[in-house]
């Protein structure tokens, strides 16, 4: 049998391309282009680099869908993508150019405003209500959640105001972190308590 | 369970997507048709992937898009009017095989139909028989007896390749 395994192996040698890291590029390349231009590029992400770490940016042809921070684990938000939103998922294409200037214009306090496309689909029922109501609160307003749920309409549902946050598909873009706890301090955060701490000093102009 | 992002597929199976239509289609003015071929196999993938069962064998999956895609390119290709640098043959120059110098490559070009898709599911896309024989329409015994006759083939023609060069 060595024969055959020899045979085996010099025809699988003689079959890789001479560059196959770099053909695989160009093919992950016209693949991303061809979904795109097909209307099968379902969910676009790349990850972008953050003064709050490394962040996982997706879209649907309709906006962005999710950011995740690495504490979140991008495997596992990607995996949940592919489960809820489509399969079809590949990272690059140009969607997220407009995303990653938006978050960039942000952290450097260009833009105290986030204006790009959103698709709210990964929050249903009041979680929607309550990250629809996020974009209200403006850079460097900070209100507490028992203030949001009376801003909802439902005095008491602090709680569930606190759940709406702190499962935001869309942290950054929707400044849950402007949301604290009335006991004071910063409160809970997908990407860290530290990092919302960061976030509103930066609006303090600390 | 769930279908795993279609990145994750990419990652891991698109050089064995390109080695596969490189083998149906691969050497001289072949390289660029087997690109081809393995960009419409992975786009044709891309379009049928939801609708895959989540349990399925992915690469098995792909590997037989793949050579169904290629065979699809061969077929164009040989209608179309060739300049004497498509010539199937032997892999020459840059595009050619660290292997057996593209002695193999080319010993595998040249083994009737059957053979050739048989050791390509098999051996170049590591098929199981059954994948094999499905892919090809055939009983399994078949796929098995195509795989082994070209195997044959390939090594004797491996073989004669060692003796020249100990001649030299």
């Amino acid at each position: 049998m060595t024969d055959v395994d020899d045979v085996v192996d010099g025809l699988r040698a003689d079959l890789a391309a001479p560059d196959e890291a770099a053909a695989s590029r160009r093919l992950h390349e016209r693949l991303v282009a061809a979904a795109a231009e097909r209307d099968l590029l379902d969910v676009a992400y790349r990850t972008v680099d953050s003064p709050v770490g490394r962040l996982l940016v997706a879209a649907t042809p309709v906006g962005v869908v999710r950011v995740a921070f690495d504490r979140q684990g991008h495997d596992a938000a990607l995996a949940e993508l592919a489960a809820t939103v489509s399969p079809r998922v590949l990272a690059g294409g140009a969607r997220l150019d407009g995303a990653a200037r938006a978050l960039d214009a942000y952290f450097s306090g260009r833009s105290h405003r986030v204006e790009v496309a959103l698709d709210l689909r990964l929050a249903a029922g009041f979680r929607r209500r309550v990250v629809e109501a996020l974009p209200g609160i403006g850079w460097g307003e900070v209100v507490t959640y028992g203030e949001l749920a009376r801003r909802l309409g439902a005095p008491g549902a602090a709680r569930a105001v606190g759940t709406g946050c702190a499962r935001n598909p869309l942290p950054l873009l929707l400044p849950c972190h402007r949301v604290v706890p009335a006991a004071g301090g910063p409160g809970a955060y997908a990407g860290g308590a530290d990092r919302k701490r960061w976030l509103l000093d930066l609006e303090r102009g600390a | 369970m769930s279908l795993p992002p279609f990145e994750e597929v990419v990652a891991l199976h698109s050089t064995t997507v390109l080695r596969v239509c490189r083998a149906v289609l691969g050497g001289g003015g072949g390289a660029a048709d087997a690109e081809d071929a393995a960009a419409d196999a992975l786009l044709a993938a891309l379009e049928a992937y939801p609708s895959l069962r989540p349990d399925s064998d992915v690469r098995a999956w792909l590997v037989t898009v793949a050579h169904r895609k290629a065979l699809d390119v061969a077929r164009r290709s040989a209608r179309r009017p060739r300049r004497p640098l498509e010539e199937p043959g032997p892999a020459t120059g840059a595009d050619q095989g660290v292997g057996s110098d593209g002695a193999l490559w080319a010993a595998l070009r040249a083994l009737p139909d059957k053979q050739r898709a048989a050791v390509t599911l098999r051996h170049v896309g590591d098929l199981a028989y059954a994948e094999v024989a499905s892919a090809m329409g055939v009983s399994e015994a078949a796929a098995r007896r195509s795989a082994a006759d070209g195997l044959r083939a390939l090594r004797a023609s491996y073989r004669r390749t060692d003796d020249e060069e100990e001649m030299a």
